[in-house]
């Protein structure tokens, strides 16, 4: 009896514990970017070019514009080929080719990233004979585009059959149906899902190491050298300057920051409070 | 006057599953048929195969003939089929979108664009499912801001908008209140004019009531067919008379 309790109460205390560190975790991590960035932090980090090394100040107005552009570019590439490819998994797949392409794309999404960056550099950067925008969006392309696939699909298969059908009695074609009823009813999740995932690339460094590279200018269009957050905390962290390092704890907040906002911006979009329909 | 639908032999398989045996009916038209049978009978597959909805199915198959007014059903342009031949289904389905879109929504699959006419599409399909005089201050609402009695009646409008020739109903008021369901009812009475309607119930008072022909599926098999009355008083099987006793199923 009381060895009973005794377990109950060890077992209790033990997950407790382990749930209490996962949090935490969590919370230093916040915490010390929030210490050692926002003492760095100022409104010419965000707004100048870096300095030459050994001169004081400037920022890193390049890197954040040029992640904002490789994320645009791999929403524009790989987001549209993962959402479709979902659907077809979803709504049109029959026979053994979905559960190959599901496997699949479960296989690459477990390719470790600086494989992806090593591919993207034979097939774009190589030909090509210089590092871009372009081929860093290729390279978290090719990690958007499985997550994106199974969240669409996984949204997808969670619309109810009864409204597939009401819309094929009515005369809808299959296609119609999928574009006029299913995804609609789906589309929160599908657009919650794939802000996630592109928040999750957001921070990826391996694949753009040798892809997008890194650039102490602005870079004008695609196809020039251009820099990230993730890279530039790369560099300036592993760098000697004691005003790099802070400037890579800034770095790093502006990066958590934004990825803090896609993912609060999500559970706004799934939370049922603005959702009109259902 | 010529059957609206006439099935020949109809066998229907889920891979190896024989769900329906050799099943021959003929449907009169502009009037009400009512197939009654305990559950898993096949009476709803059988409901379905009438605008091939089995075929969303995997490994579902029907072999027979299937004739509507004299046409090959099997052989026809299923997309086609269906506009002729629409479906109410047992748990309402409306789409997650307005009143209004949702009753156009079969019109606009079919082409209509002209905002004019199809307002007033809308609205007489409304009027036809009883339902306009509830809903005609919030056609721009969402659907399920409706009650239960209300969405399946919009589902019915939804199906009425095309114009069917044949209403299919599975089991259109199993999650309705009498009240609803007595509309429903009521509104089946009136579609007759235009309509041929056939209903998969398991409420044999309700098949009683709207019904002029009945049916009743035991087991995959069409056991009896014939006028409701002589259906519910002096039927011509021993299996009919035992399930509308209440003696099994």
């Amino acid at each position: 009896m009381i060895w009973r309790k005794l377990v109950n109460w060890i077992m209790f205390a033990l997950t407790g514990l382990c749930a209490l560190a996962t949090v935490s975790v969590l919370f230093f991590i916040l915490g010390y970017l929030l210490w050692y960035g926002s003492r760095s932090l100022s409104w010419s980090f965000l707004t100048h070019l870096p300095t030459p090394a050994g001169e004081a100040g400037g920022g890193m107005a390049n890197a954040i514009l040029g992640t904002g552009k490789l994320l645009l570019l791999t929403t524009l590439m790989g987001v549209p080929a993962g959402f479709l490819a979902g659907v077809y998994l979803s709504e049109f797949g029959r026979g053994s080719f979905p559960a190959v392409v599901r496997y699949t794309a479960d296989l690459l999404n477990g390719v470790p990233s600086i494989v992806i960056g090593i591919f993207a550099y034979a097939i774009v950067v190589k030909p090509m004979r210089h590092f871009s925008a372009l081929a860093g969006a290729v390279a978290l392309s090719i990690m958007v585009i499985p997550i994106t696939m199974r969240t669409t699909e996984q949204f997808l298969r969670a619309v109810p059959q009864t409204l597939r059908e009401g819309a094929l009695a009515l005369g809808a074609s299959q296609w119609k149906t999928v574009a006029s009823v299913v995804i609609p009813a789906g589309f929160r999740g599908v657009l919650t899902g794939t802000i996630l995932g592109v928040a999750r690339v957001a921070g990826e460094t391996a694949p753009l190491l040798f892809t997008s590279f890194s650039n102490q200018y602005w870079s004008s269009g695609w196809n020039q050298p251009t820099a990230s957050l993730p890279v530039m905390i790369f560099n300036y962290a592993i760098s000697p300057y004691d005003d790099w390092h802070r400037q890579a704890w800034a770095a790093g907040l502006v990066l958590l920051a934004l990825m803090l906002t896609a993912n609060v911006a999500a559970r706004l979009v799934l939370s049922p409070k603005v959702n009109q329909n259902a | 006057m010529p059957d609206k639908l006439r099935v020949s032999h109809l066998n229907f398989h889920y891979g190896d599953n024989h769900v329906l045996h050799d099943v021959s009916l003929a449907i009169p038209p502009r009037q009400v048929t009512a197939l009654i049978g305990p559950s898993g009978c096949g009476k709803s597959t059988f409901l379905r195969t009438l605008n091939r909805m089995h075929e969303t199915v995997r490994n579902a198959h029907a072999v027979g003939e299937l004739l509507l007014d004299g046409e090959d059903m099997l052989a026809m342009d299923v997309v086609s089929l269906r506009r002729r031949v629409g479906m109410v289904f047992q748990k309402s389905n409306p789409f997650p979108k307005s009143i209004f879109d949702n009753v156009a929504y079969g019109l606009r699959v079919n082409g209509w664009r002209r905002h004019h006419s199809l307002a007033e599409s809308v609205e007489r399909s409304l009027r036809r499912a009883a339902l306009w005089d509830e809903v005609k201050d919030q056609l721009h609402d969402s659907a399920y801001a409706l009650s239960g009695g209300q969405q399946q009646r919009l589902c019915i409008a939804r199906a009425l908008a095309v114009d069917p020739e044949v209403l299919l109903l599975d089991e259109p008021c199993s999650a309705l209140d009498p009240i609803a369901t007595a509309k429903i009812e009521e509104l089946m009475f009136t579609l007759k004019d235009t309509c041929t309607l056939l209903i998969v119930t398991h409420n044999m008072q309700q098949a009683a009531r709207v019904a002029e022909h009945t049916g009743f599926f035991l087991l995959g098999k069409l056991i009896e067919f014939d006028r409701t009355e002589v259906i519910f008083k002096r039927p011509a099987r021993r299996e009919t008379e035992d399930y509308i006793t209440g003696r099994f199923g």
